[in-house]
């Protein structure tokens, strides 16, 4: 064993970029979550966003109209669900599960001839000078823009809910939808929108897998992070800083065991494999015990009875 | 009154499946007029008013705003032409702040630091007294419907929709919103004003409407008309004031010892040393205004929540620290506030509701297994006694109306023979003829010898019934005293605690 062999700064490089689709995917079903709807198809949304970006990345050569396609792909199959849930009031947490099982099942098919290709890569942002910055420079400034993009979002998610009227809608529908329909808010409409965009956040989130932390496709790739993004979003209170939190510490705990793996640690690797799962768990869990609400409508279903 | 009224509807018809809720309903509202809206539940007001608000599109018939045509499509447009509602169910968010609340219910909000100036400004003016930055979710009753009044205020509406404003305020919380309606109206303001209290809609109303199943069946002036009148307008027969059959008090049956336990939710009210003694063959009523331990009060009595054995005694057993069943087999029964997910179980039929509590007393259950031709007996028995109407047992608990559904609750635990029976609300929100049926049932109960425990908030009611009365503030019970020496002064006192002092410095 060797710990001597784990370079700090490649490590701290490396977990941002493990961090990054945790980040887009739970802050996407953050805000589908404020609205009132329970996607538990996070895991089947980013998958297929994962298949859509990989395909276009290839067939076009475009990592970034990859991108695109993943968010589109995402946000088409969320479209399912809310068809499913907003439209035909069927059971959110049914409908969640089969859509991530449908997503899987999607992405195994679409992706048959593209296993064992090797994607076209995105290049890093070219910061000049700030990139020569030592320590600082590498682990902050060579990175690629949708990482940098990942952290636009949780603050813009967080100051669109804080400050502006559209969040305030936001979280009076998933509060109270009789409330709001009482107040002329159209709560399907808006809860569609929301979903949509948990949608495409997933589909992005999953490309950023097969594209550019791997980069390949796989079946089956994204191994999990739907999920932890689903209880990271409980764990976090509906908080964006404390989302940010918890996908840093699950994405350094995830680049941690693979350098202690490198290092070859006398721990069988199963148990460092599932460590990040555990241990981002545990400490959310402890973190969430301040019992901050989640919103009062959640996953309840909305009828316009009366 | 001989100016264009500034809301005229003419033939308005709505019918859902299986029910016609409006049928040719015809009414005028002048500016100024406080015009009051009267009927049983299910008489169709709710829906009249959710159509003049764009809630609802009318199958036929026109409204005329100001002599011009008026079809809201949507609340937004309700409010733009200056239709204003506070809501029987406040439609409110606990989450978030007064600020926010009132910023969803405007079209053009103003920046959060704006509002807050603009909600003191008009909080002042008419006396309703509300800081912008608190959560809605820590307001009492009466607070919140400020919220909603003064949402209403800031679009400066011409008409102001009300819908069973008074069920849950304070005497004198009541006096201060009367004071706010008096003077709207005497700036020009009309109100549409709907309530089951005659006695407030005679001291405020310039007219009224009374609709029953849908049509009108009486317009009258509510100042000259006496409440029994207007009462028996609205049933349509005569009404039989619940009578109490003369009986001795008996033994103490409940007697509580410094009951103090924390309250089992975040937002609830812990019970601090409340003591009192109950006799057989006696009503007591508890009054206070929601949220000041009466929840807790009733989780206490029913074994919901556990205590020290010796803090709740029954017939001189200590039954503080036995859950629900136990007390049930000893003739310990409640019903409690919220009928639909506490009293009753919304999607099981009223056979299996009757089953979940009538399992003990009426063996209903031997060896573990069900017997469910007993219970649909028991449930066929108390739809007969009284007066559930629904097509049979078998149907949802869901499926009643508010009224129906309460009389079935309180039905389903007198008809068990309680020696105690402890309820809360059993009257809320239900109509004239099912509130006079069920206090008549609470009273019969004490005449046959049970101690009867009501907590309300409805103090004619407690008043009504009740031989004692007592009042619940801040988790704190005071003395019980003889209803027939109580002023309403004296029943506002005694409910007054931080409330009354809030008043006092309006």
């Amino acid at each position: 064993m060797d710990l001597s062999a784990i370079n700090p700064i490649l490590f701290v490089a490396g977990f941002l970029i493990a961090a990054t689709p945790l980040i887009f995917a739970a802050i996407g079903e953050l805000v589908v979550e404020k609205s009132g709807s329970l996607n538990l198809g996070v895991e089947g949304m980013m998958i297929v966003g994962a298949i859509c970006g990989f395909a276009t990345a290839v067939e076009t050569g475009s990592p970034l109209l990859g991108f695109a396609a993943a968010a589109v792909g995402g946000a088409l199959l969320s479209l399912l669900f809310a068809f499913l849930t907003q439209v035909a009031l069927a059971n959110q947490v049914a409908s969640g599960l089969a859509l991530t099982l449908f997503g899987l099942g999607l992405s195994a098919l679409l992706g048959q001839s593209y296993v064992g290709i090797k994607p076209p890569r995105l290049g890093d942002i070219n910061w000049g000078p700030l990139a020569d910055i030592p320590v600082i420079g590498p682990i902050l400034f060579t990175h690629d823009i949708i990482l940098y993009l990942g952290l636009v979002l949780v603050i813009a998610v967080w100051a669109m809910l804080k400050y502006s009227r559209m969040g305030l809608v936001l979280r009076a529908v998933g509060e109270s939808h009789d409330a709001a329909h009482a107040l002329g808010y159209k709560v399907k409409r808006i809860r569609t929108a929301a979903i949509m965009f948990g949608g495409a956040c997933a589909g992005i989130g999953g490309a950023y897998i097969s594209l550019i932390r791997v980069p390949q496709w796989t079946e089956g790739m994204t191994a999990g992070v739907g999920w932890i993004a689903l209880a990271l979003v409980v764990f976090a209170s509906w908080k964006p800083a404390r989302l940010l939190l918890g996908a840093y510490l699950f994405g350094g705990i995830t680049q941690l065991q693979l350098n202690l793996q490198g290092a070859g640690v006398a721990i069988p690797v199963e148990y460092l494999a599932m460590s990040p799962y555990v241990i981002t768990i545990v400490v959310l869990v402890i973190l969430s015990r301040d019992k901050s609400a989640a919103p009062a409508s959640l996953g309840r279903t909305f009828h316009a009875s009366s | 009154m001989t100016q264009t009224p500034l809301l005229s509807l003419s033939g308005l018809t709505k019918a859902y499946p299986g029910v016609v809720a409006n049928d040719d309903v015809s009414l005028q509202i002048a500016p100024g007029e406080v015009h009051a809206l009267l009927g049983e539940n299910g008489a169709g007001k709710s829906t009249l008013v959710k159509m003049i608000y764009g809630l609802v599109k009318p199958d036929a018939g026109s409204m005329q705003m100001n002599g011009a045509a008026f079809a809201p499509s949507e609340p937004r447009a309700a409010r733009a032409a200056g239709v204003g509602m506070v809501f029987q169910h406040f439609s409110l968010f606990d989450a978030l702040s007064v600020a926010e609340n009132i910023a969803l219910g405007m079209e053009q909000a103003p920046k959060m630091s704006d509002l807050s100036a603009q909600i003191t400004s008009v909080s002042d003016a008419y006396g309703l007294p509300l800081a912008p930055d608190r959560v809605v979710g820590d307001l009492s009753a009466g607070e919140r419907q400020r919220v909603e009044i003064i949402r209403c205020l800031l679009q400066e509406p011409k008409l102001l929709i009300m819908d069973e404003p008074t069920s849950v305020l304070t005497p004198q919380e009541v006096e201060i919103l009367f004071k706010t309606l008096r003077k709207l109206s005497a700036e020009g303001t009309a109100i549409l004003y709907i309530s089951h209290k005659l006695e407030e809609i005679r001291s405020l109303c310039d007219a009224a409407t009374v609709l029953r199943l849908g049509k009108v069946v009486g317009e009258c002036t509510p100042s000259e008309t006496s409440a029994r009148d207007m009462a028996e307008m609205m049933v349509g027969s005569t009404l039989r004031t619940p009578k109490r059959a003369e009986g001795e008090t008996g033994e103490v049956v409940l007697a509580l010892k410094g009951l103090s336990a924390a309250s089992p939710s975040a937002f609830g009210m812990p019970l601090r040393d409340v003591s009192l003694d109950v006799r057989a063959g006696e009503v007591l009523g508890i009054g206070g205004v929601a949220g000041n331990g009466q929840d807790e009060l009733l989780a206490a009595l029913s074994g919901e929540m556990r205590v020290q054995a010796d803090m709740v005694a029954v017939k001189g057993v200590a039954v503080g620290a036995l859950g629900p069943t136990p007390r049930r087999a000893m003739g310990i029964l409640t019903a409690p506030e919220e009928r639909l997910g506490h009293a009753a179980v919304p999607d099981m039929s009223l056979t299996e509701n009757a089953m979940l509590t009538g399992m003990a007393r009426e063996g209903l259950a031997q060896n573990g297994l069900l017997n469910w031709t007993a219970a649909k007996d028991f449930a066929e028995r108390i739809i007969l006694k009284f007066d559930v109407r629904t097509p049979g047992p078998a149907n949802a608990a869901r499926s009643l109306s508010g009224g129906n559904l309460q009389k079935f609750v309180i039905g389903r635990e007198v008809m068990q023979r309680p020696e105690l029976l402890v309820v809360n609300q059993p009257t809320w929100g239900v109509d004239a003829a099912a509130a006079a049926a069920i206090r008549q049932a609470l009273m019969d109960l004490a005449a046959g010898g049970a101690a009867v425990v009501v907590i309300s908030q409805d103090l004619e009611e407690l008043m009504e019934i009740s031989d004692r009365f007592a009042a619940l503030n801040e988790g704190r019970l005071s003395a019980p005293e003889p209803t027939a020496d109580l002023s309403v002064e004296r029943i506002g006192l005694m409910l007054g605690g931080a409330h009354g002092m809030e008043v006092a410095h309006v």
